[in-house]
């Protein structure tokens, strides 16, 4: 089962064909594990890795990495807090940290502003938020295990022995 | 009195000269006539290289190479292949290919005989000629060696029995069962035998099998293995020699006045690959063998059967249904198609009605390569 995650997150355009052939299984076995996978929720979805700086026509987007400090609930720990602020769309991704702070929110937004003003408004004003720390993205270099600018091609000679 | 040295002179340039010299300048071609991983050396190593010249290390080094590199390949050997080698019976090279020819060099006399199994990677039959040898091929219609195909080779003058697996050109390795069969004619005939494994860790059935692991004849063995393929470390030039003390201290005679020692940055890059490098290799391994699967299937599936290759990264199909040689095969597929395989017949006997291909190429590449061999061995049923 693994094996085909390992294939499909390097690949998601792979066809069930070509990965049955790679990994000696039937198509049919291949269909059916995907189609599991994604019914018990363990594939969520399938996207495109996009170099955003490439995409000269979208309005380039802001970017930022907040430190939260919070004050976990009883019973519930850091889950219940962390709910409230990971259902804002703005918060693209959020994590539970170990070290100096708790959670660390990714957001996104159209302006400097708009992300500064969602911080100090939104996240900041929560009940058990202590403190934030907000950290602006200001480039990627490599982003899922991936290198976003293009690396120099392998040169080979057309024949060797 | 002639110009050059007449062996030299009568050496027939490698490859078929009329497809290379179509194959070696062509454009926008998908090339599966490679020898050699399409992974760049792993990160690490580089970056232990480049550190290695920040410290300055640019000098000669001992004759043998780094002490602690050939410490290390000799547990390296002994862990992966169940081999008993001590440092002193390691001797770094210039890549395997100056492990054969100082094997050869070392052991052969005028006129001695060396048995060698075709089709064969390419350089064993002229390095064996230039040391004075006598190449004996023999050949198999499985394409498989066998101890048979050996014993019925042999006369008074054979004096090594060569081998190369799993083989480039055909991917095939030789079985354990086998193997033991040619240990015990080598002993019993008193021969030596030369086993260049630099294929050894891209073994996809079973375990690899290394004749240096039987003790009765560890003696005799000459193992050449190196770091081109597993570490895809092609362009390092860097292998080695593992075999007794007593050989070793003729061999390095040979290597210390014409290579003096390989490359410093190399060995380096070397000894990081045997400490760190494994899980990487591994890797590698791995996206190999699922594109071999693929290959294997593909191939079979357009009309150019092949039984599966059990390592390295070769596919050695027959063309034998497109009643074609195999560099009509080849030389058409490149000029219709723009696809590059090498055709069999370079590597020897037996290889004619065949071509290599290289499955260290890019999946989509791969698949693409597959869509038009199709597409020409079809326009040929027409």
């Amino acid at each position: 089962m693994h094996e085909i995650v390992e294939l499909l997150q390097k690949d998601a355009r792979l066809s069930p064909e070509d990965i049955a052939s790679m990994l000696n299984k039937s198509v049919d076995e291949v269909k059916r594990l995907i189609q599991e996978m994604e019914d018990n929720g363990t594939i969520i979805k399938y996207c495109a890795v996009i170099n955003e700086e490439k995409l000269q026509t979208q309005k380039e987007k802001v970017i930022a990495f907040i430190e939260i400090q919070v004050t976990p609930e009883r019973e519930r720990g850091f889950d219940a807090i962390a709910e409230r602020i990971y259902q804002f769309p703005q918060v693209t991704s959020l994590y539970l940290m170990s070290g100096r702070y708790d959670l660390l929110a990714v957001v996104q937004g159209e302006t400097l502003k708009e992300v500064a003003f969602f911080v100090s408004d939104k996240l900041s004003t929560l009940d058990h938020v202590k403190s934030t720390t907000t950290h602006f993205l200001l480039k990627k270099y490599k982003e899922n295990g991936t290198m976003l600018f293009k690396q120099p091609k392998l040169e080979r000679l057309n024949v060797t022995l | 009195m002639s110009r050059f040295n007449r062996r030299v002179e009568h050496l027939p340039p490698s490859g078929i000269r009329r497809f290379f010299d179509l194959v070696i300048d062509a454009k926008d071609i998908i090339s599966l006539g490679v020898g050699e991983p399409d992974f760049v050396t792993p990160w690490h190593v580089r970056e232990k290289v480049f550190y290695s010249l920040e410290q300055g290390r640019t000098s000669y080094t001992s004759n043998w190479g780094i002490l602690e590199l050939r410490q290390e390949t000799a547990a390296y050997l002994n862990n992966r292949f169940g081999a008993r080698f001590d440092k002193d019976e390691i001797l770094i090279t210039v890549g395997v290919s100056e492990g054969v020819d100082l094997a050869l060099r070392t052991i052969l006399n005028e006129g001695d005989e060396v048995i060698l199994f075709e089709p064969t990677y390419v350089c064993y039959r002229p390095l064996t000629e230039l040391a004075g040898g006598v190449v004996v091929p023999v050949s198999t219609p499985s394409l498989k060696m066998t101890a048979d195909a050996i014993q019925q080779a042999l006369t008074p003058k054979t004096k090594a029995i060569l081998l190369s697996y799993p083989s480039n050109p055909t991917g095939y390795t030789i079985d354990k069962a086998e193997i033991k069969k040619i240990a015990q004619i080598a002993r019993s005939r008193d021969l030596w035998i030369i086993s260049d494994e630099i294929y050894a860790e891209l073994t996809y059935e079973g375990e690899h099998f290394s004749i240096s692991a039987i003790p009765d004849v560890k003696d005799r063995v000459i193992l050449l293995n190196g770091f081109s393929k597993a570490f895809a470390m092609t362009g390092w030039r860097l292998g080695y020699i593992a075999a007794s003390r007593d050989f070793l201290q003729q061999a390095v005679k040979i290597h210390q006045y014409a290579a003096l020692c390989a490359p410093i940055m190399a060995q380096y890059g070397a000894l990081e690959s045997l400490r760190y490098g494994l899980g990487e290799m591994q890797e590698m391994k791995k996206s190999y063998w699922r594109r071999r699967n693929y290959m294997h299937e593909a191939l079979n599936a357009i009309g150019l059967s092949v039984n599966k290759p059990e390592g390295a990264f070769y596919v050695f199909p027959s063309i034998e249904a497109t009643g074609k040689t195999a560099e009509q095969f080849a030389i058409e597929l490149l000029q219709q198609e723009k696809v590059a395989v090498v055709p069999g017949d370079v590597f020897g006997r037996g290889g004619e009605g065949h071509v290599r291909m290289c499955y260290a190429t890019d999946f989509n590449l791969l698949k693409e390569a597959v869509k038009r061999m199709d597409r020409y061995v079809r326009s040929l049923k027409k």
